[in-house]
């Protein structure tokens, strides 16, 4: 090496010059250092293999939304007389030793005269195919198409009650699903209230300080000191009953949002005093950005992943602030059909000793809660991608 | 530590004060009230003595002054039409929809919300040091995984949800009804210790519901406080000169963990009393909550004024408690807040 070196007085290599050489950084480095921040959460966050998978069952969950009346057999107002408290149908393959498709045993159906309740049997011998990609209750999709297809339905003169039915003999699965779009959908629109609000006084009391942010936190102070469900329990108490089920909807929604948002402005205003102090805002100051700029590139940015991971965990009360004000009467009315409202006929002991299976709303709620709670942990844990 | 009590217990009387008016305020909000709708009723009926007695109770309890009048009188600050009688002079009004005094209609439920309230409190603090250590000292062991797995399903799963299943399956697997204060057959009786045995059985299990959320909670946080301490040189030291595993964990890093633990409780008591009264919605106990339920929906408004106030004094007492605590284990509280 040393005898090459000394060639030429000033010696300059006639190869391109390539900076990967002189620092070798490999593939994965170089994306890591070109890679935004949004991009670097991404990765960080699909490192978090179970807050990953909650993200696609909740993604499961949302898309099923716009298309509930296809994915629902029956609509949910279809009342099947013959068959009040079915329990759920088994869907068997195999009939007899052999293979033929997703099939149900018929329901027949006695009176008990010492209990007074129908006491359903299956008849073996008749299997019953379902029907996929049919036509069954009509609807109106998206309120414009007339139409009848469903993915799938009950076998022609036969009956398809995964889940079993109701009092009134509606089916339980088609009521579940249609609940999803409610029970889905305010959980959302309550987080856009509470995070509208929380944005603007968690902002209000970081930028302007002083006195308005010695008010804004006594009012947070006060607001977390109350326990949430009483106060709940009052303002839809007092929403009027000649309300129409939509502005119902829409008033329990604001409820639920009203007193949610005092954790939310709390976070932005320390975010907003915190992120103030950070070198590369001293630094893009020093650098002749304008307070617009800084705000806008600098300061939103930073704080937006924290925020979107402490609303994506305070989703989840509000789902069950809805679920536990309809359980119990207070919240959404029928015919509005949400989890709530399916779980409030599982209510008394006795219906749900007889009937069990009216339970079941509270699974895809379980679900739903956890998953969400799983996907804000690993947001949380992705919002600060370079620690 | 005079100075902080006196300043604490300012800041007390005036949330206090606020809680009232707001409190006031919601349930004055549905339009109309328990005695207007009587009337109307009554009129259709064409009873005038009972009209008679409506019209006498709104005089009596001022329902024709001005609604500001009326939220002073309600809570003492203004002579109504019988002097100064409100919740500062411990009147604490009529209930419309019993006809009996408030007092009355609520004396036993609140003692019975206050015990399972102390009870859950309890149950959350003697449940989850322990599994806490345990999993801090024993970090990423099964045990540790096993805790952590669980709290989250405490964390996740809605109280009133688990209540309803623990109803089904007990009554299911062991036939107990755990509704109710205790079994049906004791009721009336005078209290014998069968009668405390059967109360104390069916206080159980909604203590644990109504404490399984914070439990997990307090779990979570307390190992994560721990982890923090155990790295620390401090103990290090204590442990190279020769302290055992015991009384150095116990000496040192767990009453510096213990701090954010006491501050905890104020956050934790909120959701507790939500809790409380969703659970003995859906178990029947005869807390609070049902009374609640009941009054706001037939506008008994003194009865659902006193009822929301008395859930939020219970908070706020409780927030006050746990804040003299930590002034008095944390003198950095109480210095620090002499601003």
């Amino acid at each position: 090496m040393n005898t090459l070196l000394p060639r030429a007085r000033h010696y300059v290599d006639p190869a391109p010059f390539d900076p990967g050489a002189t620092e070798p950084t490999g593939a994965e480095n170089e994306s890591f250092y070109r890679a935004s921040s949004w991009q670097l959460m991404w990765w960080k966050f699909r490192r978090h293999k179970v807050a990953l998978a909650a993200a696609f069952v909740l993604l499961a969950f949302y898309l099923m939304v716009p298309f509930v009346e296809v994915i629902a057999p029956y609509n949910q107002t279809k009342r099947n007389g013959d068959f009040l408290y079915a329990p759920p149908q088994r869907i068997h393959l195999m009939h007899e030793g052999r293979l033929i498709g997703p099939f149900v045993y018929p329901y027949e159906f006695t009176f008990d005269l010492e209990t007074f309740r129908r006491v359903y049997t299956v008849d073996p011998s008749k299997p019953q195919s379902i029907r996929f990609f049919c036509r069954g209750d009509p609807y109106e999709f998206w309120g414009i198409w007339q139409t009848n297809i469903h993915l799938f339905c009950p076998p022609e003169d036969g009956t398809l009650f995964i889940l079993g039915t109701d009092r009134l003999g509606r089916d339980l699965f088609s009521r579940i699903v249609y609940g999803a779009r409610i029970s889905l959908t305010i959980g959302l629109i309550g987080i856009a209230v509470s995070f509208t609000l929380g944005l603007f006084f968690g902002g209000l009391a970081g930028y302007l300080g002083g006195w308005v942010d010695h008010v804004i936190q006594r009012m947070i102070e006060l607001l977390r000191s109350l326990p949430e469900l009483p106060l709940w329990l009052a303002l839809s108490a007092a929403l009027p009953p000649n309300w129409s089920p939509v502005l119902v909807f829409f008033g329990i929604t604001i409820i639920l949002g009203l007193l949610d948002w005092p954790g939310l402005a709390r976070a932005v205003r320390s975010k907003l005093l915190a992120l103030r102090e950070e070198d590369f805002v001293k630094a893009a100051e020093l650098m002749g950005a304008s307070k617009k700029r800084i705000i806008a590139r600098h300061l939103i940015p930073n704080f937006m992943s924290h925020l979107i991971a402490s609303a994506t965990l305070s989703i989840p009360s509000m789902i069950l602030g809805e679920t536990a004000l309809s359980f119990l009467g207070l919240g959404l009315r029928p015919p509005v059909t949400s989890w709530g409202v399916l779980l409030n006929e599982a209510q008394n002991l006795a219906a749900v000793q007889l009937h069990p299976w009216l339970l079941f709303p509270m699974v895809p709620v379980i679900i739903v809660v956890l998953a969400f709670n799983f996907m804000g942990d690993g947001l949380r844990d992705a919002a600060d991608p370079y620690h | 530590m005079i100075r902080f009590l006196f300043r604490r217990l300012a800041t007390m009387a005036v949330t206090l004060v606020i809680i009232s008016a707001l409190v006031f305020f919601i349930i004055k909000l549905p339009p109309g009230d328990y005695l207007s709708n009587l009337i109307y009723e009554l009129r259709a009926q064409n009873d005038s003595a009972a009209i008679a007695k409506a019209e006498f109770l709104i005089k009596q309890y001022g329902l024709d002054r001005p609604p500001w009048e009326q939220y002073l009188i309600w809570i003492g600050a203004m002579p109504g039409p019988n002097g100064f009688s409100g919740l500062l002079q411990g009147d604490w009004g009529w209930s419309f929809e019993y006809d009996k005094p408030v007092v009355d209609v609520i004396g036993d439920a609140l003692w019975l919300t206050l015990l399972v309230n102390l009870a859950a409190v309890i149950f959350i603090h003697v449940v989850s040091i322990p599994i806490a250590i345990y999993s801090a000292t024993r970090q990423y062991s099964i045990g540790d995984y096993l805790a952590t797995f669980i709290g989250y399903i405490g964390l996740a799963t809605p109280s009133f949800l688990l209540a309803l299943i623990l109803l089904y399956y007990l009554n299911r697997w062991f036939g107990i009804s755990i509704g109710g204060l205790y079994d049906s057959r004791f009721a009336g009786e005078p209290w014998t210790w069968e009668k405390i045995q059967s109360f104390l059985a069916h206080l159980i299990v909604p203590t644990i519901v109504i404490g399984l959320a914070g439990t997990a909670a307090m779990i979570r946080r307390m190992r994560a406080n721990l982890l923090d301490e155990l790295g620390k040189q401090y103990y290090v030291t204590a442990k190279a000169k020769g302290l055992g595993p015991t009384k150095a964990l116990l000496k040192y890093p767990f009453r510096m963990s213990l701090n954010p633990f006491i501050a905890d409780i104020g956050n934790l008591l909120p959701n507790l009393v939500s809790g409380s009264v969703l659970v003995s919605l859906v178990l029947s106990l005869p807390t609070v909550g049902p009374i609640l339920l009941s009054a706001l929906k037939n506008q008994d408004q003194f009865l659902a004024g006193f009822i929301l106030m008395f859930v939020a004094v219970l908070t706020v007492v409780g927030m006050l408690i746990s804040d003299i605590l930590l002034a008095w284990i944390d003198p950095r509280i109480r210095m620090g807040g002499a601003r």
